[in-house]
């Protein structure tokens, strides 16, 4: 397992740079982790993304479905490709602490 | 480069067919990547176990798919194929290539991944694989240069793919390639962004022969077909009888619809019990041919059994016009896309979705009215419900 570190923090990531221990999730590891995506710094749109993420994930076990996603925060999905240009599984997801996202090929 | 014996794959030289093995070897005396991949496999025959974890999530900025993330869980083994990602690469409509983008493509592939492509996956992108994640933002970058573009992957759109068409087809009903070309351009957001419950296929194919399988490969068949009667040339017919043909065993023996009637001077077609087979178009060329009025039948709903049993797809449109810019096409996709991403589960396929829900329900949902053409099969069922419509009086 890699480690991975940005100003004062380190952290546990796999090899796709998601949180090892999501339970170490915070404010400033989230800061941290948008680095590696591409996003420089966390604007109010990005965290309502982020915390509504947080909260689906925390009742559910589960990330939503993006168009769940679109829907409840309100932004289109073009909108969210702006907020983080990787795109709601592999940019916000990550930032927003949430184990990886199985995919399909 | 040192590689490791690897006498289990060695067996899959022998014999008069292609190798992948020999292929992969080619590469692996001047590729860390290549020499790694016969290691691994190597050991997997061995150990009789995978050795690659279960999905990745990369890609590149502004898309959601394109790249599927794969990684070893023996690295430190085989550090060559530590990563060892697949980029799929948007192909040409038809699979039309001149030598010099075949070697840009290869050029590209050389400089930033294992050499090793597929051409072409059954999705029918170009597959570029093995290459690590760093090596992701050039290959996108030298790719977009080129003029190519990255495929669908995940819950998208995949890339839409066709048969050759008028390019070389004297079968086709339509332009199998303009009709491609307009879906993949025209869907780009549905392409690279995924937001369906699930993969959605388009394929189009020229002719019923279906020579790209779309009935059985893609959630919207697109296949070319007429609505009036076959034509026949009965001069051609007779030189075909003449040359030794046996027009009765061969040609109307064969026929599904036994629509067709030979008299040893004339074939005579009952147009109403044609099923649009081919059979006598691919038996007899140049004596019969598809009719004048020609277009295509959309069908909805084929897939592979992953999560569920394979389904074949099934009719949605008996027979549509197929005239560019398609919006009549384009805006009945955009219907289904609506109902399915509404209220399609998790990977459920829209075929699985309508089974789920109800054909009836489905065609209430997209706005289309029900046609006979649509049955696919009599019922099984004797207990019969129907609805009266309006008031229940009438």
């Amino acid at each position: 397992m890699a480690s991975f570190t940005h100003g004062n923090i380190t952290i546990e990531v796999d090899e796709d740079g998601f949180m090892a221990q999501p339970e170490k999730w915070n404010n400033e590891v989230a800061l941290a982790l948008a680095s590696t995506e591409g996003v420089t710094a966390l604007s109010e749109d990005h965290w309502k993304l982020v915390n509504y993420l947080r909260d689906y994930y925390t009742k559910f076990g589960v990330a939503p479905m993006i168009r769940k996603l679109c829907k409840e925060t309100g932004f289109p999905l073009k909108t969210v490709y702006d907020l983080f240009p990787s795109g709601p599984a592999k940019g916000a997801c990550k930032v927003a602490g949430l184990p990886k996202p199985t995919g399909c090929v | 480069m040192a590689r490791k014996p690897t006498p289990k794959l060695d067996q899959l030289e022998k014999g008069p067919w292609p190798s992948f093995v020999r292929e992969i070897k080619k590469r692996a005396d001047k590729n860390a990547t290549c020499a790694d991949l016969l290691g691994v496999l190597e050991k997997s025959y061995e150990e009789r176990v995978g050795h690659w974890k279960h999905g990745g999530i990369v890609g590149v900025f502004g898309y959601g798919g394109g790249v599927i993330g794969r990684y070893s869980d023996v690295p430190e083994e085989f550090p060559g194929v530590a990563h060892f990602h697949t980029v799929r690469v948007n192909q040409p409509a038809g699979w039309f290539y001149t030598s010099a983008a075949l070697r840009t493509l290869c050029d590209i592939w050389d400089r930033h991944g294992s050499g090793l492509l597929n051409m072409h996956g059954s999705t029918g992108d170009i597959i570029f694989l093995g290459t690590s994640t760093e090596h992701l933002e050039p290959i996108f970058e030298e790719l977009t240069q080129a003029g190519f573009d990255l495929g669908g992957s995940g819950s998208d759109l995949r890339t839409p793919s066709c048969c050759c068409g008028e390019a070389r087809c004297e079968w086709a009903c339509y332009d199998t390639m303009a009709f491609c070309q307009e879906m993949t351009m025209h869907f780009q957001d549905e392409l690279h962004r995924p937001a369906f419950p699930y993969k959605f296929k388009i394929k189009a194919a020229g002719c019923p022969n279906d020579c790209v399988a779309s009935i059985a490969r893609a959630d919207l068949s697109v296949i070319g077909t007429w609505r009036d009667c076959i034509e026949i040339d009965q001069a051609e017919v007779a030189k075909h009888a003449a040359k030794g043909n046996d027009i009765v065993k061969d040609v109307v023996m064969n026929c599904p619809g036994k629509c067709l009637s030979w008299d040893g001077k004339a074939l005579t077609v009952v147009q109403e019990d044609c099923k649009h087979c081919m059979h006598c178009i691919n038996a007899m060329p140049k004596a019969v041919r598809p009719g004048k009025e020609r277009g295509a039948a959309l069908l909805l709903g084929s897939k592979a059994p992953i999560m569920e049993g394979a389904l074949l797809s099934s009719v949605l449109v008996p027979f549509i016009k197929m005239e560019p810019p398609y919006d009549d096409i384009k805006a009945l996709l955009e219907a289904i896309w609506e109902v399915w991403s509404e209220d399609g589960k998790n990977r459920e396929r829209v075929g699985e979705f309508i089974q789920r829900v109800g054909m009836g329900n489905f065609l209430d949902a997209i706005g289309l009215d029900p046609d006979p053409s649509m049955v696919a099969h009599p019922r099984e069922n004797p207990y019969v419900f129907y609805d009266l419509g309006g008031n229940g009086k009438e």
